[in-house]
Order: C-alpha cells, then structure tokens, then sequence
C-alpha cells in the first residue's frame, strides 16, 4: 500500500510488488547469527506486536470463546456451541441493523469522498492562507467523537439548535433532525462526513501532489478544457490513494458506532440501530453478551468479504502510474 | 517552525489522553487510604441528582465512628450505573458494597456474587428486609423506599384560577386541568409524565389493567385498559407536554422546567422533595389520580456486599449504618431524600412535620396502594420494546392501537 500510493511513474502496474523482507534478509548479514537476527527482528516488532496481542488478537479469540456461550456478565458461561449464531441469523434486529449500516455507508462514502476531494483540489492550488485550511479541516478528524457528536446534537436540536433557527429564519420548517427516523441517519451521515472530510482530504491532497506537473502541460497543449483534465489524469492517478480511503472508510463505515451512540443511541423507533450499536446493546443494556460476540464475528466475516472483494477488485479501475 | 497540522494533532492527542485519564473509571482505583485504614467502596447511584451532600454526611459520621474504615464512594447517575456495575463484576472490579434495586437484586442474588450477610434485622420493616432474602439467606440490606407521587406549582394553579389536585382526583380531572394550564405562548405547560415502560404499568394498574397473564406466560396489556393506560400517557405528547422534539426525555429536561416555574404538574419520585426545597414558588404534591382505581409506583432500593470483597465485615457495618443508623435517618428525613426502611415509624414522624410540600402525608397515602413493576429475566429487553412502541405513538408514527398490539407482541417473544 505504501508503494502504491506515492504513484512513482517508474514501476508498470503488471509488476509484482517487491518483497522487503527477503531482500533485507539478504543484504543485512549477521555472520549467520539467526539467533541473534531474530532477536533484533523480535525486538523491531515488540512495540507493535504486544499491544496488538494483548488488546487485539487475546480480546478477537476470546470473544470467539464466548460467542459459542449464553453469558450475562455476571452468572457464569454455559456453552451453547453455535445456537447464538443461528439465532441472530433468524433474527429480524440482526438483519435489520445491517441494513441500517449499509444505510449509513451509502450514504456517508459518496459524501465524504466528494466534500473531502472538494476540500484536496482547493487546498492544492495557490490559496493564501491554504496551510490554516488544511489545520481547520483537519482538526475534527483528531477531535474527539463525543465532543463532535454532542455538537452536531446541539446544532441539529430540532426545537432550539442552531441549524433549525438559521432555517427558520429563511422560512424553512427544519425537520426533527434526531427525532424523526426519517432524519436521524442523515443527521449521523452529516456529522461523520464533517469530521471525517479532512482524513479524506489529507490522503487526496497527497495523492495529488504526487501527480506529475508536465502531464497536465502535456494535457494543455493538447487543447483539452479544466474537466478533461481533471477527469483524464487527475482522477486516474488519484486512484491508488482513492483506493486507500475508499477500503479504510468502509472498515470505519461497518464499525460506526460513537457517533451512533451519543447522538441517537440507536433511536428513534431503532431507525439508526447500527450493527456495533447493537452488539453494545445486547452486551451492557441486555446482558447477552454471548449474542453480541456472535454478533461482532459476522461483521468481522462481512467487512473481510467486502475487503478482499475490493482488493481483487482494485486492478479493473486503480491505476499505479 | 511548527506545522499547525501537527501541532493540532498533538493538543488533540493530549486532551485526548487527559479525558481517557479522568475516564478511566475509579471501579480499578486501590487508594491504600491513610494509616493502615481499610478502605471500603461503595458503588450507588442514588444520591446522584441532588443529595451528593446527604450521602457525603452520612460518610463522615460512619468514618467518625469508625476511624478505621475509610468509606470511598463512587457515583454513577442511574442511566449508566447498571452497565458500569455489570462490567465492573465481570471484570472483577466491583466495590466492595454496592447498590442495587430490587428489580436487579433477582438476578445478582441468583448469580452467586452476593455475599451472605449476618445481621440483627429487627431495625427493619420486616417486608422490606425479606425482600432482599434469597433462598431463605439474607444477601442484601433494605436502604431506602420511595414513591411517585403527582407535584403541582400552586402559583401556577393560583394564576389560571384552576382548582387544586385532590386526593380525589381521577385522570378526567387531571386533562382537564392540563389543557386549562398549558399556555404554549408563555412556554409554560400543564403536564408532564413520560410515555415510558415504569409510567405504563403503573397507568395500566391505574385503569384497571394487567401486565401478565396470572401465570406470567404471556402478556395480558393488549386490552381496552392498556390501550386507554397508552392512550392516557401518549397524547399528553405535543397537547399539554413538550415533545421528544423540544426536548422531553432528555436528563434534567423535566425537573429543569419545573424548577423554572413553566410546568403545573409533574409525575415524579419523591426523591424530588430536597433538591425542590429553594425554588421560588409554592408547590405541593398529592397521591397521583387514578381512573379505574389507585395505584402508586413504589420503589425499594437494596445495598449488598461483594462475594469477592476482602473486607466483608468492614463492608457490612458500613451498610448496617448506611441503612439504619439515626444519622441516617434525621439526614433522610432532613433532606427529603428517599425514605430509610427503618421498623421504628415514630423516627419517621419528624419527615411529616417538613415543609415543602405541606402534603407530605401524601406520600404514605400512596403507599396504601401500590403496583410493583412485572420482572421477566430479559427485564431491559422489555423495558425498552415498552418504551418504544409508546413512543412510536406519541411521536403518531403508530395508531395507539397498534402501538400497544406491537409492544405486546414484542414482550411476548421475551417471555
């Protein structure tokens, strides 16, 4: 990913990636110490690994463990084997909060994806001022969810928030933004879209200035107009970093949650009852904590289909330049 | 020069991890406390809202007594307390002694988690105490008890020339003086009571309805009384309450409007009393009006003591002075908190004697007739299909018929 990304024009697509481990082993020579080698490897890994074992990998295989268990937190486990997963699977909620999350992902990959191609193309010219841009666009991404979703309740309060009142003042009747299950889900879609534009932008902004300056004189004194050149080698050679944010928004897309939570806790009438909404639910409100590992492992099997299908599918349309 | 992206990242970065610092739960803290002391901890929810203070007090007189025992609190609003302590007992990290009510004392009594207390329970109501039995052992203490009861502002009333709520009134006399004292051009409204789960059994109980069937197999609400319970509680929405939409259901929604004088009844707990003691009007309360018949929600909260605590017996003398000590008492009874289950009913004489509300004898009238919420085993599961399906006909996303068909069906597949 890292190589692809950075669309060095001198490397053709059909080329297999290069294999940096083997060609390390190869050049670093330790006198045939692979005692020694291994040890400087393991101790290269460490900082990664241990705290990808202990609050990754030990959590991912015991909520496998207890998936297979009816568990309310406080009595102890009785195994059940794969009961939990029929359930779910003939359960309506779990099919439901499904298609909420795809809702959501319709909605707020389009968005995001445009507003933060918008924001990279207009910080990448001449603008005065374009560093403070960058910042101001950027700072949501590292701001805290619940501070930004408590914000977004506040602007969107469809009795005295702020976007109603500046509706109101046009003549609009604002809608009841998290109190209508018709609005709920766009007001999560908006407010994640605005604190997640600047990642957006950030990666595209990078994908563009890596794209050659003579290709677009080349381009202009072929006569073509601002669009041609956007459409025939901008886009094209942004596709490896839309590539990227495309497979990493979606992973976040499955995995929405905090937003989710302090905005509508899942409400009104269930309309934004996301899956990670649902696997909390069953867990801390319902005591089905077996459920809702169950429930964890089917997203966890959906959002790998859906990432190995987009890397297979990635060479119809990612041009690596 | 620094980049102002990074420079961001790095203020965020470091605001973020002062928020996980203060996050981070006292459930894991181990203060050693001072002097070789034995810390207890106690987890509760019910002082939350208002009488930190008394809580506080009560501390300070136990710790006074026992100079040995430091007593650490931890807080949790009630919103959140039974997820915190449900986590905190899986992972190990419970308190000492805990709070817990009675609809959740089942289920942790069941569970093994409880230690067994052994305690002289002759300071209690007896009905109170055997109601923390489990299988014949005690396993929790009886703290406190409470009812809802109907609060009116008698300014208000006095204003739009309504006459005052009675012990005599039914749910006609309620809407009608509702509608009477709802001025929506002065942001003041007639009524307040929230179409939820805890109001709709009660309603039901009101309107001569039952929950379950006898047996508790299946649900027996889908009836004229729960349709006439449902209706009652949801077309109070957008008439003469505030919608979800202006804000009702949110924390501190309801006893904010209240206290700021713009609501004439309100359907509340009578753990209200202390924090509504300064406000700038005059206000009383009365046993909530019926329709078929009477029915009061009544409350009984229990305190318990961990099986894995290291100190069980610093933990119960903490709880044996937290339920029945006088200091206790007087500070209940002062701060008009909820009620100490003590047997001794002349202690509680001082409680009637306070003011506000004159009427406090209200709160023992009520008692005469009370409905106890229906318990399943998938209890919050239900609650929250309840809830729900009201609100759908408060919102009118649902007929109230249909409304209550659904709920009804929803609670069944749950029993």
């Amino acid at each position: 990913m890292s190589t692809a990304t950075t669309g060095r024009p001198t490397r053709p697509a059909t080329q297999p990636p290069r294999r940096p481990g083997k060609r390390h082993r190869n050049t670093l020579r330790y006198g045939g110490n692979r005692l020694r080698y291994a040890g400087i490897v393991a101790l290269f890994l460490a900082p990664s690994l241990v705290p990808l074992t202990l609050f990754t990998l030990v959590p991912m295989v015991s909520s496998l463990w207890v998936s297979l268990h009816d568990w309310n937190l406080i009595t102890p486990m009785e195994f059940v084997g794969l009961a939990n997963y029929r359930e779910l699977l003939s359960d309506g909620d779990t099919w439901a909060a499904f298609g909420h999350t795809l809702g959501y992902i319709a909605g707020y990959l389009p968005l995001v994806y445009v507003l933060g191609l918008a924001a990279a193309l207009a910080l990448n010219t001449a603008l005065r001022g374009r560093n403070v841009f960058r910042a101001a666009y950027f700072l949501p991404v590292v701001t805290s969810w619940v501070v930004v979703a408590l914000l977004w309740r506040w602007l969107l309060s469809p009795a005295n928030g702020l976007v109603n009142h500046l509706l109101g003042l046009v003549g609009i009747d604002g809608p009841g933004w998290w109190t209508d299950p018709a609005w709920a889900m766009p007001s999560v879609i908006l407010a994640s879209a605005w604190k997640d534009l600047g990642f957006v932008m950030i990666i595209l902004l990078a994908g563009l200035q890596s794209v050659p300056g003579e290709l677009y004189d080349a381009a202009r004194v072929d006569g073509t107009s601002a669009w041609q050149r956007f459409r025939y080698v901008t886009l094209p050679l942004l596709s490896p970093s839309t590539f990227f944010v495309v497979v990493i928004s979606l992973i976040n897309g499955f995995q929405v949650f905090d937003q989710v939570y302090v905005m509508t806790g899942g409400g009104p009438a269930g309309a934004t009852e996301v899956v990670v909404q649902q696997i909390y639910d069953l867990t801390f409100r319902y005591g089905r904590a077996g459920d809702a590992s169950a429930l964890s492992w089917l997203l966890f099997v959906v959002v790998l289909v859906v990432t190995i299908i987009q890397v297979r599918g990635q060479r119809r349309w990612v041009t690596y330049a | 020069m620094t980049h102002p992206i990074r420079l961001g990242a790095v203020a965020a970065a470091a605001a973020l991890l002062a928020l996980s610092a203060c996050s981070q739960g006292s459930a894991t803290r181990e203060d050693g406390g001072e002097d070789g002391q034995t810390v207890v901890r106690y987890m509760e929810f019910s002082s939350n809202g208002g009488n930190e203070q008394n809580l506080e007090a009560i501390v300070a007189a136990f710790e006074e007594e026992n100079p040995d025992i430091d007593v650490q609190v931890e807080t949790t609003p009630y919103a959140d307390y039974f997820t915190k302590l449900q986590t905190a007992v899986a992972g190990g990290t419970e308190a000492d002694a805990f709070e817990l009510n009675y609809e959740n004392f089942v289920t942790y009594a069941d569970s093994g988690a409880l230690a067994e207390l052994d305690v002289d329970g002759d300071a209690y109501t007896p009905s109170l105490l055997e109601a923390f039995q489990h299988d014949g052992v005690q396993l929790g203490l009886p703290e406190s008890f409470s009812d809802v009861v109907l609060f009116y502002n008698k300014d208000l009333f006095a204003a739009a020339g309504v006459p005052e709520p009675t012990a005599d009134w039914t749910w006609e006399d309620e809407r009608a003086a509702a509608e009477a004292l709802t001025d929506t051009a002065a942001g003041v409204w007639g009524d307040y009571q929230p179409a939820t789960f805890h109001e709709f059994y009660k309603a039901l109980a009101q309107a001569g309805g039952q929950f379950l069937t006898e047996d508790g197999s299946a649900t027996a609400f889908n009836s004229p009384e729960g349709i006439a319970a449902a209706r009652w509680l949801t077309e109070k929405s957008g008439t003469v309450m505030p919608t979800e939409a202006e804000g009702a259901g949110t924390p501190d929604f309801d006893s904010t409007l209240f206290r700021e004088g713009k609501l004439a009844m309100w359907h509340s707990g009578i753990w209200m009393f202390g924090p509504l003691a300064d406000v700038p009007f005059e206000w009383d309360v009365v046993v909530e009006p019926g329709d078929q018949t009477k029915a009061s929600a009544m409350f009984t909260n229990g305190v318990v003591v961990s099986a894995n605590s290291e100190h069980p017996e610093e933990a119960q003398a903490w709880l044996e002075f937290l339920t029945s000590s006088d200091t206790t008492v007087e500070t209940r009874l002062d701060a008009g908190w909820e009620l100490p289950p003590i047997a001794d009913q002349d202690k509680l004489a001082p409680y009637l004697e306070q003011t506000p509300p004159a009427n406090r004898q209200a709160v023992f009238d009520a008692l005469d007739e009370t409905v106890l919420p229906p318990v399943i085993v998938r209890q919050q599961e239900m609650q929250d299909a309840v809830t729900e399906e009201l609100g759908n006909a408060a919102a009118g996303r649902k007929t109230v018929e249909q409304a209550v068909a659904d709920a009804a069906a929803r609670v069944d597949e749950l029993l």
